[in-house]
């Protein structure tokens, strides 16, 4: 303990933070913000990539709005782009062309905004499936998964604004296309169309309108929703995966200072890095090339940006030839059905957490994730989900595909058409079985070790073999899961069964119908009972034939080892000699 | 004196005398590239090897005389300028049937083909392969773009990368083809595609066109590389496979336990 008086006088750094500390109290906020613990795990970074490229954006787009004009007024280009020199145009479109050529450095800056626009709803997207198969979702987090789903559709919006604002072809064609959508619904559509347009398509307002709502409205909304997620986050503390010592109540991991401060400024810079990589080598929407928007030319080839290709997909898709003229309207069901069939998967995206929660009843908390496979029904719901919106987003390329793949258009089409409908089905399927399946391999391997390759001879001539337990922090990670039952639809306070209590009935079965229970400790004890009597009988002979034959180990010596297991009860054998427990589990016998 | 040496008419006869040399050489410069272009093709041995030719290759489908048969129109009147892009090409002799003939490897030398042409143009009246300077490089890029954007971009792409047509039919990719062949099938054309002739779009905007599109050629995108030019399709998928695939080793870096 030093003596006050020679006690060393504050420095630089230590004089400032006091100051800041008694004024604002820096000192708890650092210290409750900092000792905040994170799991390590390389999926849970999917979010911060989705965060980074947002940052991202933010930057670009402050640059090009110092330079991009939101007018639709035409001019006569004057600029160096020799093919478009004394072509009449928007201003929009001037000044974008005028970012890309003359601007120091803007060409750079635009494919960079546009190429984060991608990775930022990319990685969101991502990031959203990895929350959905985790079952990370679950209380307390349901909020916050309805959070990220609307941050994910106002990065949509905010990509969609985006992409129309260079008033080129492309853009213009991607208009048209939302403006016969709009004005497919029946009564209010050719109104809404008319009041967004500022009459007819394309007038003069609608850049700078959907300019406003892109650099305002969109990422003013993203911003909160960001605060609102990220603040939900530090509430209920990040989610850990299974294994031992990882519990509900706690989280196993590193503060995020100093450890996770240094990590994620660093991740954010290798973001940054990969995305400046890109835009700088890679071309991204040449609007030079479509020229202005023109109403008449409508260019083959005209794709949205990835995320809003599922709806353009949607669109594709939907058999033609389906107008019904009912009440005096028209009704557009080839525009009608794909909106709604859109609307009603965004929705049930949204509301999963409450579905699934309705079902299973759960009303505890859950920080530890699950494996995928350990939910079979919830993954295979999510597959078929993921099969489902990448059919719609491929229908959106129907035509390169045709093309690039040298097949029919039409044949495409009504193959996508047909996958539509059939792929989930088939994956909700298989991705069922193949989770249920790896649930019993896991059952296996948990009662009776893994399968070594080892064959060993008994002293009567019977081959088996060697399976080899594994450690115990395996075999929590394998065990530690719960398998929910069917619940039954139960009568109410007036002795009725309600539809709503046998749909939840119906929904639970489809659920929890086909399961898999994890192994016991009292089952894991029985099996290695046997074992330890395996050992005994085979540790003297096991020395001396211990080859491996790996070549015959699945066609002849399984089904020997099976015959085993129901005359026994025995099905497996530990190495023998090679470990102690093994020395020390024979003289049991 | 000195200036009654010069007639009052002079200048008149100098301007006169200047107006009948210059327009008389461009009418002679004009019927030496007219001459030129009409005598490309026609002499008597060439339409007898081009007939030959045609009987050996072509008339097992399009008819002996080129009168057509069940399996393939009549080739009267479609000109030279058909038979020189559909074989030029390699399109013809076609190999097999289809929504589209496929672009083969030529089967002809240039001699052989500007034989065919010219026996198939002289069975009646059609386009001729256009000449040199109808087809050169030198209109106006700016209003060819236009153009391009308005009458072929439909099926070929704002940037000529092609696109897809009903039932296997397709507008091939405009990369890098020869300037005479592309003026020969806006003349003609060929397979699936509309005529645009004279009249439709003149030999200028044709002109132009060709220029827009030889520029596209010439020059790379000022963005880096482009992808094939396929536009958004190509941009999501890059982004997706090579874009988060990076990322994501990253991730797969930075969540690693250290040893």
């Amino acid at each position: 303990m030093a003596n006050q008086a020679t006690a060393k006088k504050p420095g630089f750094l230590a004089e400032r933070a006091n100051f800041l500390d008694e004024r604002v109290g820096v000192a708890g906020i650092l210290k409750e913000f900092g000792r905040k613990i994170f799991p390590d795990h390389w999926s849970f970074m999917l979010g911060e990539v989705a965060m980074y490229s947002f940052l991202v954006l933010l930057i670009s787009g402050t640059f090009l709005t110092f330079f991009f004009q939101p007018a639709m007024t035409d001019v006569i280009y004057n600029g160096v782009y020799g093919p478009l020199k004394g072509a009449e145009m928007s201003i929009a479109y001037k000044s974008t062309l005028d970012i890309s050529f003359e601007v120091r450095g803007g060409l750079l800056m635009r494919q960079v905004h546009h190429w984060s626009a991608l990775l930022f709803v990319a990685s969101a997207g991502l990031h959203m499936l990895r929350v959905f198969f985790t079952g990370a979702f679950r209380k307390p987090r349901e909020i916050n998964w309805v959070v990220g789903f609307l941050l994910f559709v106002m990065g949509m919006a905010g990509g969609f604004t985006g992409y129309s604002l260079p008033d080129d072809l492309l853009s213009g064609n991607g208009l048209r296309i939302i403006d016969g959508m709009i004005k497919g619904v029946p009564v209010i559509g050719a109104y809404v169309s008319s009041l967004l347009f500022g009459g007819q398509f394309p007038g003069h307002a609608i850049v700078a309108r959907l300019y406003s709502l892109h650099i305002m409205i969109v990422p003013a909304l993203i911003i909160v929703l960001l605060a609102v997620h990220l603040f939900m986050v530090v509430i209920h503390k990040h989610t850990h995966y299974s294994g031992a010592g990882k519990k509900d109540n706690n989280v196993v991991g590193y503060p995020l200072a100093p450890v996770y401060v240094a990590k994620a400024g660093g991740f954010f810079f290798i973001v940054f890095g990969v995305i400046m990589l890109i835009s700088a080598t890679f071309t991204i929407n040449p609007v030079w090339n479509y020229g202005g928007y023109d109403p008449s030319p409508v260019s083959a080839g005209t794709q949205p940006d990835w995320y809003i290709g599922w709806l353009d997909g949607a669109l594709r898709l939907a058999p033609s030839h389906l107008e019904a003229g009912w009440f005096g309207f028209s009704w557009s069901w080839n525009i009608l059905l794909p909106l709604i069939i859109s609307l009603v998967f965004l929705f049930v995206v949204g509301a999963y957490p409450f579905l699934e929660k309705w079902v299973t009843g759960d009303e505890r908390e859950h920080h530890v994730l699950d494996r995928p496979r350990n939910a079979p029904v919830r993954t295979a719901i999510g597959a078929a989900g993921v099969t489902f919106y990448a059919v719609l987003w491929a229908g959106a390329s129907t035509d390169l595909i045709a093309t690039n793949f040298k097949m029919s258009l039409n044949t495409v089409l009504t193959f996508m058409q047909i996958s539509l409908i059939v792929l989930p089905i088939v994956a909700f399927w298989a991705t069922k079985r193949t989770a249920l399946s790896l649930q019993r391999k896991d059952r296996e391997i948990a009662l009776h070790g893994r399968e070594t390759g080892r064959i060993v001879r008994m002293p009567h001539g019977e081959y088996i073999e060697v399976h080899e337990p594994v450690d115990k922090y395996e075999l929590y990670k394998l065990t530690a899961f719960e398998s929910f039952a069917p619940t039954l639809a139960r009568p109410n306070e007036d002795g009725k069964i309600t539809v709503k209590a046998r749909m939840r009935a119906a929904l639970s079965k489809f659920y929890f119908e086909d399961r898999v229970t994890p192994a016991t400790q009292l089952e894991i004890d029985a099996s290695h009972g046997h074992h330890d009597e395996q050992k005994a009988i085979e540790a003297k002979p096991a020395k001396k034939v211990a080859t491996k034959k790996p070549a015959a180990k699945k066609s002849a010596a399984k089904p020997a080892a099976k015959k085993t297991a129901s005359k026994t009860a025995t099905k497996s054998a530990k190495a023998p000699a090679k470990k102690p427990a093994a020395k020390k589990a024979a003289p049991k016998k | 004196m000195k200036n009654k040496r010069r007639s009052p008419f002079a200048a008149a006869l100098v301007i006169v005398a200047g107006l009948i040399i210059s327009g008389g050489s461009y009418a002679a410069a004009n019927a030496v590239v007219k001459h030129s272009n009409t005598s490309q093709a026609v002499t008597q041995s060439q339409l007898e090897e081009g007939k030959q030719l045609f009987l050996a290759n072509c008339a097992s489908c399009h008819g002996k005389n080129g009168v057509g048969t069940s399996a393939a129109p009549t080739l009267i009147g479609v000109g030279a300028a058909s038979a020189d892009f559909q074989v030029s090409s390699g399109r013809m002799p076609a190999q097999a049937d289809g929504p589209q003939m496929q672009v083969k490897p030529v089967q002809f030398t240039r001699e052989q083909i500007d034989a065919i042409a010219a026996y198939v143009g002289s069975l009646g009246t059609g386009p001729a392969i256009p000449s040199a300077d109808m087809t050169a490089a030198n209109g106006d890029a700016v209003r060819g773009g236009e153009l391009f954007r308005i009458n072929c971009a439909m099926c070929h792409n704002a940037v000529g990368a092609g696109g897809a047509l009903t039932e296997g039919k397709y507008a091939p990719a405009l990369k890098n083809i020869p300037n005479t062949r592309i003026y020969e099938a806006m003349l003609t054309g060929p397979q699936n595609m509309p005529v645009f002739n004279d009249a439709n779009i003149t030999p200028t905007d044709k002109k132009d066109i060709i220029t827009y599109l030889k520029y596209l050629d010439e020059n790379p995108s000022a963005g880096g590389y482009e992808l094939a030019g396929l536009g958004p399709v190509a941009e999501g998928l890059f982004i997706w496979i090579i874009g988060l695939g990076l990322i994501i080793g990253f991730t797969v870096w930075l969540g690693a336990k250290s040893n």
